[in-house]
């Protein structure tokens, strides 16, 4: 099944995916698209992505899930195209037999996400500007040197 | 686009571009020519000395091989699809 998408997105059929009478603690994750003080009036972000290669990587990902929590299921989507503030650009559902195990392998799958997938994304702004975001060049991550 | 080599033995790089390298060139994909053996620092580098509007991306890009993530030493063959990644800004 292809884990990208150009419709809104539904944890409800992700939940059906990780569902298992195996699995006590099951955690969602939604990232959504943000417009903060430091997004300039930001009304919608453009996805784009390499997406056979999205598909490998995230492929490769959910495998490792596999094998560093026992029991643990995870199913997520990516969404693509245009997505209004607000909305959700990513969900991510991980059970797992224990609710810790659960919460550290959704956030591992969301950070390898935000690290190795091929995915990026256009600010389109209020005043008609578009900004490729570049995470690296932010003001907001953490500087080169820590 | 096809960029030429100089006589010997070759091989043909499907070179992709996407998002603002994609903007950079004015086009998805282009037919690289290199000499064998060559890594895809090779390939980078025939890129932005030929291909226009490259010149602005990185001497040193994120890229992948045949959908894999690589370093730029790592060999390329004829016919392999090198991908030059913009930083990545997923999720």
């Amino acid at each position: 099944m292809s884990h990208l998408t150009r419709e809104p997105l539904a944890l409800d059929a992700l939940l059906a995916e990780v569902s298992s009478p195996e699995c006590g603690g099951t955690c969602a994750f939604l990232g959504t698209v943000r417009d903060g003080p430091e997004e300039h009036g930001v009304t919608a972000i453009e996805y784009s992505a390499y997406e056979e290669m999205v598909e490998g990587e995230l492929g490769r990902i959910v495998a490792e899930v596999g094998e560093r929590w026992s029991g643990a299921r995870v199913a997520l989507r990516h969404r693509l195209g245009v997505i209004r503030t607000g909305e959700a650009s990513v969900a991510i559902v991980a059970a797992a037999p224990h609710r810790a195990q659960a919460f550290e392998a959704c956030r591992y799958v969301i950070e390898e996400v935000k690290r190795r997938v091929p995915v990026w994304k256009k600010e389109l702004r209020a005043d008609g500007t578009e900004v490729w975001v570049d995470p690296s060049g932010r003001p907001t991550t953490r500087p080169a040197h820590v | 686009m096809r960029l030429t080599s100089p006589s010997g033995p070759s091989g043909t790089i499907r070179v992709r571009f996407f998002a603002r390298y994609a903007e950079l060139v004015g086009r998805s994909e282009a037919a690289v020519a290199v000499p064998l053996p060559a890594t895809v620092g090779d390939v980078v580098r025939r890129v932005r000395d030929q291909l226009p509007g490259a010149r602005d991306i990185p001497e040193r890009p994120l890229a992948a091989v045949n959908l894999r993530h690589v370093k730029l030493d790592a060999s390329v063959r004829d016919g392999d699809e090198v991908a030059l990644l913009p930083p990545i800004a997923g999720g």
